[in-house]
Formats: structure tokens, sequence, C-alpha cells
């Protein structure tokens, strides 16, 4: 087991460090087979951990080596292996490898094809260590790690600035997180004097150390603060719809399945912590919901396919931070995985699309592609439809189980959980039915290349949208599950480390609600198909005039506008104040004032030296007769 | 012994060089390098070992009236001290193979005797000695960079030494005092003895003591408002010049803070120490801002160097276990960072012959894998896990925010400061579209990639196991702070 746990890092970090190595002596066909294979064998080696883990229960703790260590502070660079750490691990190496597999057709003609495998595989390696750290430090190394990746690729296409900005962007937000971050771990260094999990979330341990509540909310709150910068929540989300300058499977991996619940994963790992504020959780569950609403707002008057599932992912994103804000530690995590498989399906279907539109993105371009591209079309209508909730596909299950939780804890939550889903359905749909149905409306020269894509990229999509399908059994409805005698599996595996769910529902409300959801948005789809479909409405090109509240969400409620105007355009003119009034004017002026008074003593007095030297004492004496001066007065 | 070694080869290094001329100036200086890494190195297993205190200390008498004495030691936090010199000076020495200095011979005298200086400085633990080490170190570097230099050097350089030397004589007059409080039987210079009467000062003497001291270290790391020789005298200097300046002298004062102030007054500090972190915490953030607004990539350099310095003021300041240590670590790797964004400069530079960032761009198209490594010492600069400029500033701010936690929090925000900065300059330099004029621009040669290939495995190796450079001052800080209790 500890061998295993050793192994999954290294078969990433290997072939990445073949690949950077070998560079342009590997064919790109041998470039494919060391990234896929090294992926894969971490996926392999993922179940096997996950098998053993289904099977014991027990968590393996697994130390490498003392990494930092000063005093008191102590923090080995070791893994733990348990069963929230052995889901991630299956949905980061299985998600990947398909991924992987996909960008193999994906970036076939692009000159940075072994670069590109090369971080995506260094990406899976920090992704790796995040969730398998046995620390806080070791998490944070993950943490920054997948951020660098995320940079690397987010700006792949270095030659165009536009993408490096959206790079920077990520990174410079994805850090703003990451100090609180690292401030939550200075705090629970300081009150708890330990950063391991093993330790710290040892039975006991935290309540037998006093700590008051104002600093515990401090903590979780910071802890927070990393999770919105990473997972993109209010208002640190706006570097995610820019980072689809990225390709898009990195899109699908990185912005999609994989690093963007990295958030999700801290809160849940710290779940003790969380419990114990209830006020951080009330605060969390309301930036959840707000930027659920938000992000599908937004994604109702998007044009470009991407960004459609990029302000979608945003949603998402919020709503499972809306089931951590009330307690459904394990809902969260279930939504993650379910989220997982259908958005890699969703992006790498509109992957497949963009390939064969040979790079356009505006969905007021396409249209009717359900004939060109027949697999993809329909792995795209099995994405669109479990994102939706439609049972009996994944994203029902999960999402009807954060909107019961959420029902639970406070109606209100539910209603917001149910706006959007129910926007979140519009706007899947518009995407569909603009995309594959009606008339194409791209140029000849476009619709003369439509293609459906290669094997190596519908495969993938196929196994996903099985995936999309099929996963959301695991994690049964409880109350109808027991009538029926089908328990709640995922639950029941993950309560050692998220505890055990509280306050089951009724049967009869679980079955209203369920139905409840279902039928609303059955009926938004309709809505969708007649707006879209049988009006054979389109989108306003960018410059027709809109009302005002359209307009607002048109343009995302202006967010970037007020963060330029409010942050980056004061910091700049702030350090242009400092550069050139407080260090040139002021603080250098005094200094040459002084240093001209003293040179000027200085030649007064040289008169009746001769050398060089003894024009240096001088002023050098001058120079302490004067602050001397000054310190007696 | 291998004190008197390590202090006496650069000398002799210097004169080889001296007497043999320019044409075989770069095989001595590097042999002369090398030699001085192989004893530091040999030196610092024998510490490890804990048997070599007579190989180590070395104690003859001077001026015997007044107590002065050549006496230097080596215990773990010099010996930090010693390995980073050591080690930086072969790179500097390496890199500037690239470029053909007029005279080369005599600027690498000039740097072997800076290097006795510094290491004077690192292991003396005489006050006087100190001083005069501290002093004597100023002068060949006023020479590299007067002789050497580039536009407006004269000026710069004048000021530049005025205020270094205007900064340490209110050190003088600190010791002096200090010195004066020992009853006159016993007045002697040796640092235990500074130690016991620096300790028995009221604490507001403590704190002019502290006061004093902080000046002329302020001046030298530097920290603001006592920068502004800096940033023009690291544009004008040499690079090997530049190098020997931030890499190595501008820890002298660091260490100075905790070797001299912090065992000497520590009530002083108690008192009046927040007065120091809050001045280093604003050049911290000062300096980052002023890095965002920078056209020139070398002065960049130069307030990006501010902005890490001054966290390690900060650092040794709150006197924690971990703040001391994350400090120690942290001038290693600010070395190794600033040596290797110089190195990165002067390969920029000697091809377009501009530092200014406008100006450059697209240069990862035609060199990917300057590109890649000129990358690493950059996510070090920012503190990236798995490099060694993490390890130090994770240390820095976690102790600093357990003395300060407001300023530990302040301080933190230099990590996303330094982002903006640092990747800021990397895009504008080394992305975007590649212009005609850098599409036609060599590769790196043979001689660049071995300097900047060492620099990343040292940013690397010691960001992913630290450990052993942790090991060497993890006693001697533990010693000093239950000195100070």
């Amino acid at each position: 087991m500890e061998q295993l746990v050793k192994l999954i890092i290294l078969f990433p970090l290997l072939s990445f460090a073949l690949i950077g190595l070998l560079n342009r002596r590997l064919t790109k066909k041998h470039t494919a087979i060391f990234a896929c294979t090294g992926v894969f064998l971490s996926f392999v080696d993922s179940l096997l951990i996950f098998f053993s883990q289904a099977s014991h229960h027990h968590p393996v703790e697994v130390k490498l080596f003392e990494w930092i260590s000063a005093g008191s502070f102590k923090a080995s660079f070791s893994f733990l292996s348990d069963p929230l750490s052995s889901i991630f691990l299956l949905v980061i190496t299985g998600v990947g490898f398909l991924i992987h597999i996909f960008s193999v057709g994906y970036m076939k003609d692009d000159d940075g094809f072994r670069r590109f495998f090369a971080y995506l595989n260094l990406f899976i390696f920090f992704m790796l260590i995040l969730v398998l750290g046995n620390n806080f430090l070791v998490m944070f190394i993950g943490w920054e790690g997948v951020g660098f990746c995320s940079y690397m690729l987010i700006g792949f296409w270095y030659k165009d600035h536009k993408n490096n900005d959206a790079a920077k962007k990520a990174f410079v937000m994805n850090r703003i997180g990451d100090l609180g971050f690292l401030i939550a771990m200075c705090l629970i260094f300081v009150n708890y004097h330990t950063l391991d999990y093993t330790q710290l979330f040892a039975p006991g341990y935290i309540s037998s150390i006093f700590v008051d509540q104002s600093t515990l909310i401090l903590i979780t709150c910071c802890l927070f603060v990393g999770a919105m910068g990473k997972s993109a929540q209010i208002p640190l989300y706006t570097w995610l719809p820019d980072a689809m300058a990225g390709p898009t499977p990195v899109s699908a991996l990185i912005h999609a399945a994989t690093m963007v619940t990295a958030g999700i994963y801290m809160v849940a790992r710290t779940n003790i912590l969380f419990s114990l504020t209830p006020e951080t959780m009330q605060f969390v569950a309301i930036i959840g919901s707000a930027t659920a609403l938000l992000g599908a707002s937004i994604g109702l008057f998007q044009n470009d396919i991407k960004k459609v599932l990029a302000y979608s992912t945003v949603s998402q994103l919020g709503l499972m931070f809306l089931a951590l804000g009330v307690g459904a530690y394990s809902a969260a995590v279930f939504h993650v995985v379910t989220h997982a498989f259908f958005k890699a399906l969703l992006f790498l279907g509109s992957g497949s699309v963009i390939h064969a539109m040979g790079g356009e993105q505006d969905i007021r371009h396409m249209g009717g592609l359900k004939k060109h591209m027949p697999i993809t079309y329909k792995t795209f209508l099995i994405g669109t439809l479990a994102i939706s909730g439609i049972p009996p596909l994944a994203g029902f299950f999960s999402k009807d189980l954060i909107l019961a939780e959420a029902f639970e804890y406070n109606q209100i939550y539910f209603v917001i959980g149910l706006l959007v889903s129910m926007m979140t359905a519009f706007y899947m749909f518009r995407l569909l039915f603009l995309t594959f149905h009606g008339k194409f409306r791209g140029t000849h020269e476009q619709e003369h290349h439509l293609h459906e894509s290669p094997a190596t990229m519908t495969v993938p999509l196929v196994i996903l949208s099985v995936f999309a399908c099929i996963a959301g059994f695991i994690g049964f409805p409880h109350a109808l599950g027991e009538s029926i005698g089908i328990h709640n599996w995922f639950d029941h595996f993950l309560s050692p480390v998220l505890g055990a769910t509280t306050g089951k529902m009724e049967l009869g409300t679980e079955l209203i609600l369920m139905g409840l959801t279902t039928a609303i948005i059955v009926i938004i789809i309709l809505i969708a198909r007649n707006v879209y479909i049988i009006k054979e409405t389109l989108p306003a090109n960018e410059h027709a005039p809109l009302p005002a509240g359209k307009k607002l969400i048109y343009n995302k409620y202006f967010v970037d506008e007020f963060y330029t105007a409010m942050i980056t355009k004061p910091l700049d003119k702030f350090s242009h104040f400092l550069q050139n009034t407080v260090d040139h004017k002021f603080i250098d002026g005094i200094v040459n004032g002084v240093g001209k008074i003293t040179i000027n003593a200085g030649q007064t007095i040289r008169l009746i030296q001769s050398g060089n030297i003894g024009y240096y004492v001088i002023s050098i004496v001058a120079a302490i007769i004067l602050m001397l001066s000054l310190f007696i007065f | 012994m291998l004190t008197i070694l390590l202090l006496l080869i650069p000398l002799f290094t210097a004169i080889v060089l001296i007497a043999a001329g320019n044409k075989l100036a770069r095989t001595i200086a590097l042999g002369g390098a090398l030699l001085e890494l192989g004893v530091a190195v040999t030196a610092m297993l024998m510490l490890q070992q804990g048997n070599a205190s007579d190989l180590l200390n070395v104690n003859y008498p001077w001026i015997v009236s007044l107590g002065i004495s050549f006496s230097f030691s080596i215990d773990g936090i010099s010996m930090l001290m010693v390995v980073l010199s050591a080690l930086l000076l072969p790179i500097i020495v390496f890199s500037s193979f690239n470029k053909t200095y007029n005279n080369a011979h005599i600027l690498y005298a000039l740097m072997m005797l800076m290097m006795t200086a510094m290491i004077g400085v690192f292991t003396t633990t005489d006050g006087f000695m100190f001083y005069i080490m501290w002093e004597l170190s100023l002068i060949p570097i006023y020479f590299i960079i007067l002789v050497w230099g580039g536009d407006n050097r004269q000026k710069i350089t004048f000021k530049f030494f005025i205020y270094t030397l205007f900064g340490s004589l209110f050190m003088l007059l600190a010791l002096i005092y200090v010195y004066l409080q020992i009853p006159e039987a016993s007045r002697t210079f040796d640092i235990q003895a500074l130690y016991q009467a620096g300790r028995l000062l009221s604490v507001t003497e403590q704190g002019l003591i502290f006061a004093a001291f902080f000046l002329a270290f302020a001046v030298k790391m530097p920290i603001i408002p006592f920068h502004s020789w800096q940033p023009a005298t690291y544009y004008t200097a040499p690079t090997p010049g530049v190098m020997m300046l931030s890499g190595i002298m501008a820890k002298m004062a660091t260490y100075g803070l905790i070797r001299w102030v912090l065992p000497m007054v520590p009530a002083g500090i108690a008192e009046y120490g927040h007065y120091g972190v809050t001045l280093s915490v604003i050049s911290i953030i000062y300096a980052s801002c002023i890095s965002i607004v920078q056209k020139d990539f070398k002065y960049l350099i130069a307030y990006a160097s501010i902005a890490h310095i001054g966290l390690i003021s900060a650092g040794i300041l709150s006197g924690n276990i971990q703040s001391i240590q994350g400090s120690l670590i942290e001038m290693l790797s600010h070395g190794i960072n600033t040596v290797g964004l110089f190195i990165a400069y002067d390969i920029i530079y000697k091809r377009t012959g501009t530092s200014e960032m406008n100006k450059l761009g697209g240069i990862r198209a035609i060199d990917s894998s300057f590109a890649f490594m000129f990358f690493i010492v950059i996510l070090s600069v920012v503190a990236l896990p798995f490099t060694t400029g993490f390890v130090g500033e994770f240390l820095l701010i976690l102790g600093l925010f357990t003395s300060y936690p407001i300023a530990g929090s302040v301080a933190g925000l230099s990590i996303i400061l330094g982002v903006v900065y640092m990747f800021r300059s990397f895009q504008k330099m080394m992305l975007g579209e590649t212009s005609s004029h850098i599409l036609s621009l060599p590769k790196l040669d043979q001689q660049e990639k071995i300097s900047l290939t060492i620099i990343v495995v040292l940013i690397i190796g010691l960001g992913v196991y630290p450990k052993p450079i942790l090991d060497i001052t993890e006693n001697a800080v533990t010693t000093l702070l239950e000195g100070i209790k």
C-alpha cells in the first residue's frame, strides 16, 4: 500500500521528466505514448488504492522525507491515503487519462505538442500531491504547483499577449487566495502547533486546545479565501472565463474537472474546523449561492461555446460551495465527481466542435452540426441532460442531493439552487440547439471541412458519457434508497472523513422535491426548444442595442471593468506616485541635498587639503558632526 | 586553521592574479574561488560532525591595550554565510567569462579582496575587527564600480561610498559605547563581553544602540528610506560587481543584525523592535509597488531585491526560531536568485544591447531552454513551493506572523505583488511575437548554459530538500535565542 502511494506520483513525474529532457529527440507519437502511459499507470494505481481503501477503510500515512523544519515547526513531505483522497485520485487520474488521449488527437498539428504533454503530466503530478498531502504545507505545494501549470497552459500559445494576460490574471488572482491560505496556515500553527492532518484532525485534538471563536472564524475564513481563488468564487472568479484562452483539453482537465475543485477538497478536508464555525459556514453558503446565480445568469447570454461552459463551471462550483456551506460535505464531493464527468465531457465535446470548425468558437456561426458529427452530438446531448439534472443521469443525483440538503437547512437556499438549475438547463440547451440543430450558419469553407473527429477524440467522449450516465447511482437518494434497499454508498464510504450525513428526509418530501424540480426543468427545456428550434431565434450581434438589464448581464455585470478601475489602475497610479514623487523627489532629494551641503562644506575645507582621500574623510567627518548635532538637540 | 585558510585563499588569489597578469586571470580566479568553496565545504562537513572547534576557531591578541584581538570563529550561522559566499563566488566568476573586461585580473583581484573582507565580517568574534572588515569590504567594490561601471559612475559611486560609510559610523559609535561600559581593567571587544555589557544597559540605552546599528545595517541592506544609493549603483555596476554587492554584501547587514544586535540588546529590541519591523514591512510593500512600474529590468531587480531584504530584516527582528531560520535560508536563496536574475540580464543585454523591457519581447520563441531556466529563477523569486525561495519566505512569514500577526499578513502581500512585477517582466521580455531584430540572436552558449543550470539545480535541489541547510544553522540559532532569554 505504501509503495502504491509513492508510485502514483512517480509515474507522471517520470513521463514529464522524460518528455522535458528528450524534447525534440522524441517523436510526437512517442511523446503521446509516454504521457498517456504515465497517467494510465497512475490510474491503475489509483484503482488499487481505492479498492484497498474500500475494503479495509484504514487511512494510510506515507512519509517520504522531512521537508521544512525549524524549532517546533515540522512539516514532512508525507502523504495520506484515505477515502476522501482516494476518490479524488480516481477522478484526477481517470478523467485525466481520458483527456490525455483526447489531446493526442486535438493537439496533433500543434508545434508545441511535446511541451503541452509535459505540462499536462506535471499538472497531474501536482494535483496528486494536492490531494495526497498529509499536511497543509504539502497541500500548498500541489496548490501552487497546479496554479503554475495552469499559468503555463493558459498562456500555452504565448505569442499572443491576450493569452499571456489571461494566464497572468489567473495566477495573480490565485495568489490572492493563496495569501489567505498562507495566513490560515500561520494561524493554525500558532494556535494548534501543527499542520499535520493526522494530528490536527485526530479525535479530541482540536477540542483539547482552547482557541477562541473569533480566531476559529478567522482561520476558516482565511482557508475559504484560498478556496475562493482556486475555485473561482466571488469575488475572485473573473480569471476562470479568461482562462479559456488555453487549449480546450486544458479547460476540460484543469478548469473544469480537477484544479478548480481543489477549493471544495480543501473545505471538505478541513470540515472539522468548518463545522465549528457556523458563521463561516453561513458565509460560504452565501458566497456559493451568489456565485452560482451570477455564473448561471451570465451563462445565459454568452455566445462563445467555451465561455458558456466556463460560466457554467463557475456556477456549478458555486453550487458545490452552497452544499459545503449547509454542511452537506459529501454531497459537495459527490457533485465534484459527477461534474468532473459531465463537464469534462462537455468541454471535450466543445473541443471536438471547435476542431471541426477550424477554430471558430462563436455559436452564432454554428448550427446543424448534428448530422456532420453524430458521435460528438450524442455525447454532448448526454452531457447536457446530465448537467441539467434529468434522471437518471449523474447530474440528477448529485444536484438533487444538494437541493435536498439545502431544503433541510434553509428553504431560501433551495429556491436559489432551483433557480440555478433552471438557468443551467436553459443555457445548456440553448448551447446545444444553437450548435447542433437548425441550419449551418458559418462560411462555405467551414461547412466543406466539417467532419466527425478521429477516434482518439471520440472514444474518450463515449467513455465519459457512459460515466455521465451511470456515475450517479453511487450516491442514491437516502429515503428513496432505503425504501427500495439501495443505500447511499458514496456517503457511507466518505463518512470516516466527512462524518455521517445528518437528518434524513421523509420519503414523501424527498419524492415531491425530486418530482417538482424535474418537472420544472423539463418545462424549461421545452421553452428553450421553442425559442431556439421552433422559432429559430438567434442571439443578437455585438452592436445591437440591448435593454439595460440584458446589457448588464451581457457585459458580465462590468465586474472586470470595476476591478480595473478600483484596483489595477489605482495600484498603478500609487506605484508611479511612489516612484516619481516619493522616491525620486522626496527621499533622494533629501539625500542629495544633504550630500550637496556636505560637499560644499568639504570643498571649502579642501582648500587646505591636497589629496583625494582627505576630501572623502573630511566629508565623512562633517557628516558625522552634522548628524551628532542633530542627535544632541 | 580552516578559518584562516578561508580568509587567506582569496587574498592569496588576489596577489597571484595581480602578479600573473591578464592572461591567466580567468583560470586563476576560478581556481581560487573553487578552492575556497572546497575549504568551505570541508569546514561545513567538519562542523556537522561536531569535532572541529580547534580547526574553526582562531584567536590571536592584536592591540592588547585596547582589548582588540584577531579572533575568528565559525558556528552554524557563520558557516551558512561562508557557504553562501563561497558558493556564489565561483558562479559569479564563471558567469563573468562571457564578457571581456579590460584588466580582468585587477577586477578579479578586487573581487577576491572583497571576499576576504566579507568572510572576515561573517566569522570574526571581535567587535573592532568586525568594523574593520566591514569597511574594508567597501573599498574593492568602490573601485570595481568606479572603473568598470557604466554611465555616470563617478557620481553614483561617490554617493554609494559616502552613504554606506556614513551609515556604518553609527555602528562604530554604538560598538564603542558598549565597549566603554565594560570595566576599564577588562575592556575588550570580544563578542561575549560586548553581549554581556550590552544586556546590562537600560532599555532606553539598548534601544539607542539598536537604532544606531539598525541605521548602519538599513543603509547596507537597504531598507527604505535609506535605499536611494542602491538602484543607481546596481544599475551602473558591472554585472560581477552587482552580483557581489547584492548576492553577498547585502547579507553582511542582515547577518550583523543576527550576530551583533539581537544578542547584545535584547531588551531594546523587545521594546523598540517593532519600529524596525514596521519600517522593514513598509520597505517590502514600497519596493514591490515601485517594481511594478519599472521599465528597465535591471532597476526592477534592484527594487525587487529591496523587497526581499525587507522581509529578511523584519523576520530577524521578530526573533523567533522560525523567522531566523527562515531569514538565514532566505539569505542564501536571495543570493542564488539574484545571481540567477543577473545572469539572465547579462544574457539578454549582451545580445540586444538593452534591458528596457518595452524594447524586448518574444525571446522564448528563439531559445526555449533559456526561457525555461530563466522562468525557474523567477518562480523562486516569487516563492513557489519546491524552490528555495519558498522555504525562506514561508518560514519568514510564519515567524513574523507569530510575533507580529498584522505585519506578517501585510508582508504576505509581497507574494501577490511579486507575481505582478516578475511575471509582467518575464512576459514583456520573453513572450509575445518575436520582432525581427531578436529573431536573429544566437542561443545560449555552453558557458551560459552551465551557469544557469547550476543556479536552477540549486534552486530546485534546495527547494525540495532544504534540510541540510536548515540543519547547519539550527543549533547555532537555538543557542543564540536561548542566550537572549
